[in-house]
């Protein structure tokens, strides 16, 4: 590499390395993305769900064999209880003491058979106490009814749909996890490569000229070309950290938040050719997006007026990543990744969800590639107007 | 004595924007602020544009140090023209001006190490010129400060030694005592003749006429963008004073709106 691009290079990753602030502002969210998912999904499974090996304590009051049978199998343990102990049993449900409480009509089994719809007579009626404020309660309630609506469809169906031992569900594991990876990942990741960069480059750029040090740097004899190529390669190193760090925190604490909802999830599925295919995109990617960013802040005379330059393309980048949300996998059109930044987002989902085009990625990062220099080129002429450089 | 510095009708006009043209209350869209200056400086001088704010000093410096392009006309580098070979021309000069700023997170030290390897100045030298220059300009002790942390005197001292850590033949300094104490601007002012005895060139633009009296050899008087008079010093003055002189040649080329 040319010395003056690497000088260049050297001095911003000095000034982003010298200033911890800066570091932290940067790389801190990936770490922060990975406790904060994991908390919520923590505290979501402590709301919503119960441990796995507890067994909700149900009472059942005038039990009929139909579904003492019934939750047997379901691995239910429930104790009888007597009519005249009702409002002691619903008291300990109203405590915490008891999770469930079930009164049955007498001679159920009996009622039921007999029962007909076409009599407009009302149903044999079962009633079911808990308490909505205990976890415990509220999954026992959902588990018994649950139990008690099947037997219900059970008398009536003429016919039954996957009743069987079978697994009906033909999607392996991995295809699963991949569908919700692919669905999340790459409006995730767009938005934190896009983050990384807003938070370096309009500093880099637009900064330089604020506080007149940029004019410093090009009365020496370092090439335009060198100072704009130096910038935008120190500043893809910055935003790949930045987006390495969200994109990891983000991955490692999907399972975690996800709470297991998605079977055994993790991001194992992937292979190292996945990886590398996605580190070009990343590549790639950041570096179009760092290079739009430096060409917006170059045209600003502050810091603060190259953010709001910046603003439409943060939607647009945003817009994008959700198109990605949709769609049941990567486009199998070749001429869809000739569009910078699309081509990105597209590659993405068809990396995560096993979809991907042969020749995408390699075409994605020649378009961006391409992109690229033709926006270095645009930057150092722009370092070479006295319009652009003095404001004038 | 070789002529080091030769311009050649330099030319800068600038658009006026609808802002400008309302608050200068002119109807006019474009201003020539530089228009046919043609003059020269030879090694071992000093030569001194003096001129009114506003009379195209500053936009003449940035030309011949290459920050911008002129319209038409030339300057020759030690032979590199500004508008061919800018890249030639600016290892050969230093320029400074108090426009001209230092990332202030970084430390004299590192300032000094990354100029020089821009200007492509090998370790050994610079080390030497970084001892030789620091202790000079008393740096030495705050070498490892941070510039956000230093006077503006100090900061001011730490750019002019940046400027010329490839010890340039020719030095361009835009208003060098602008914003100094008198204690920095003596250092500043002693440096530059002590630059000139050792055989530089240094152009210097200003308004002080006391700055030009005490350092200059030859003196170009710019008003409104032309060079009116260009001369070696004690020809200018012709045994007046430079203020008094001065201002007889703006009342002779602009009239009596002083």
């Amino acid at each position: 590499m040319k010395s003056g691009i690497l000088t260049i290079m050297k001095k911003e990753l000095a000034r982003f390395f010298g200033d911890k602030r800066t570091v932290a502002g940067v790389l801190l969210p990936g770490v922060m993305i990975y406790v904060l998912y994991s908390f919520m999904g923590t505290a979501m499974g402590s709301v919503f769900g119960v441990e796995e090996d507890y067994v909700p304590s149900i009472q059942a009051v005038r039990l009929p064999q139909s579904i003492a049978a019934l939750a047997d199998s379901a691995g239910m343990a429930l104790t009888e209880g007597e009519e005249a102990g009702l409002p002691a049993a619903m008291d300990q449900v109203a405590g915490q003491e008891l999770d469930l409480l079930v009164v049955f009509p007498e001679d159920f089994d009996q009622a039921v058979a007999d029962y007909s719809v076409a009599s407009g007579e009302p149903a044999p009626h079962v009633e079911v106490y808990y308490s909505s404020v205990s976890t415990a309660s509220q999954s026992a309630y959902m588990a018994f009814t649950g139990l008690l609506d099947s037997y219900e469809s059970l008398l009536a169906n003429k016919f039954d749909v996957n009743a069987g031992e079978g697994v009906y569900d033909l999607a392996t594991a991995e295809e699963s996890t991949g569908a919700l990876f692919a669905m999340l990942m790459p409006m995730l990741l767009m938005m934190f490569l896009y983050s990384g960069c807003s938070a370096v480059a309009p500093e880099s750029i637009a900064g330089e000229k604020e506080r007149g040090t940029i004019a410093t740097m090009l009365v020496t004899p370092i090439r335009r070309s060198d100072i704009a190529v130096g910038k935008i390669l120190a500043l893809a190193v910055i935003t790949v950290l930045s987006g390495a760090s969200s994109a990891l925190g983000t991955i490692l604490s999907l399972p975690n938040l996800m709470g297991g909802a998605a079977g055994e999830m993790n991001a194992n599925i992937y292979g190292v050719r996945d990886y590398l295919l996605l580190a070009a995109v990343i590549l790639s990617t950041v570096l179009l997006l760092v290079t739009l960013v430096a060409l917006l802040s170059a045209f600003a005379k502050t810091v603060k007026e190259a953010q709001t330059y910046a603003v439409p393309l943060m939607i647009l980048v945003m817009v994008l990543g959700i198109t990605g949300m949709f769609g049941g996998g990567a486009s199998q059109n070749l001429a869809v990744y000739a569009i910078p930044l699309y081509n990105s987002v597209q590659c993405i989902v068809g990396i995560f969800s096993f979809s991907l085009l042969g020749q995408a990625v390699a075409l994605t990062a020649a378009i961006n590639g391409a992109a690229t220099l033709l926006g270095v080129f645009v930057l150092t002429r722009m370092f070479n107007s006295e319009g652009i450089i003095f404001g004038k | 004595m070789k002529e080091i510095l030769q311009v050649q009708g330099l030319t800068k006009t600038f658009r006026l924007s609808a802002r400008q043209q309302r608050l200068e209350r002119t109807g006019e869209k474009v201003r020539r602020a530089v228009d046919n200056l043609r003059f020269s400086a030879c090694e071992g001088e000093i030569f001194g544009l003096l001129g009114p704010n506003g009379a195209g000093k500053t936009t003449t410096l940035r030309m011949l140090s290459t920050l911008i392009r002129p319209d038409s006309g030339d300057a020759l580098v030690d032979g590199a023209s500004v508008v061919r070979q800018p890249e030639q021309v600016r290892s050969r000069i230093g320029f400074l001006t108090s426009e001209l700023k230092l990332e202030e997170c970084f430390t004299p030290d590192y300032l000094f190490d990354f100029f020089s390897d821009l200007h492509g100045v090998d370790r050994e030298r610079r080390e030497k010129r970084k001892e030789e220059l620091f202790v000079r300009f008393g740096i030495d002790r705050y070498a490892q400060v941070k510039a956000a942390s230093l006077s503006t005197g100090m900061k001011q001292k730490v750019s002019l030694v940046v400027s010329i850590v490839h010890d340039p033949d020719i030095i361009i300094f835009d208003e060098p005592t602008n914003g100094l104490d008198v204690l920095t601007a003596k250092v500043v002012t002693d440096f530059l003749q002590q630059l000139r005895d050792q055989g530089k060139t240094i152009i210097v633009s200003t308004h002080i006429f006391s700055l030009i009296e005490k350092l200059c050899d030859r003196v170009g008087v710019i008003i409104n963008g032309r060079m009116v008079l260009c001369d070696a010093l004690d020809r200018v003055t012709a045994g007046e004073s430079l203020e008094d002189r001065f201002f007889e040649i703006y009342r002779e080329t602009v009239g009596d709106g002083v």
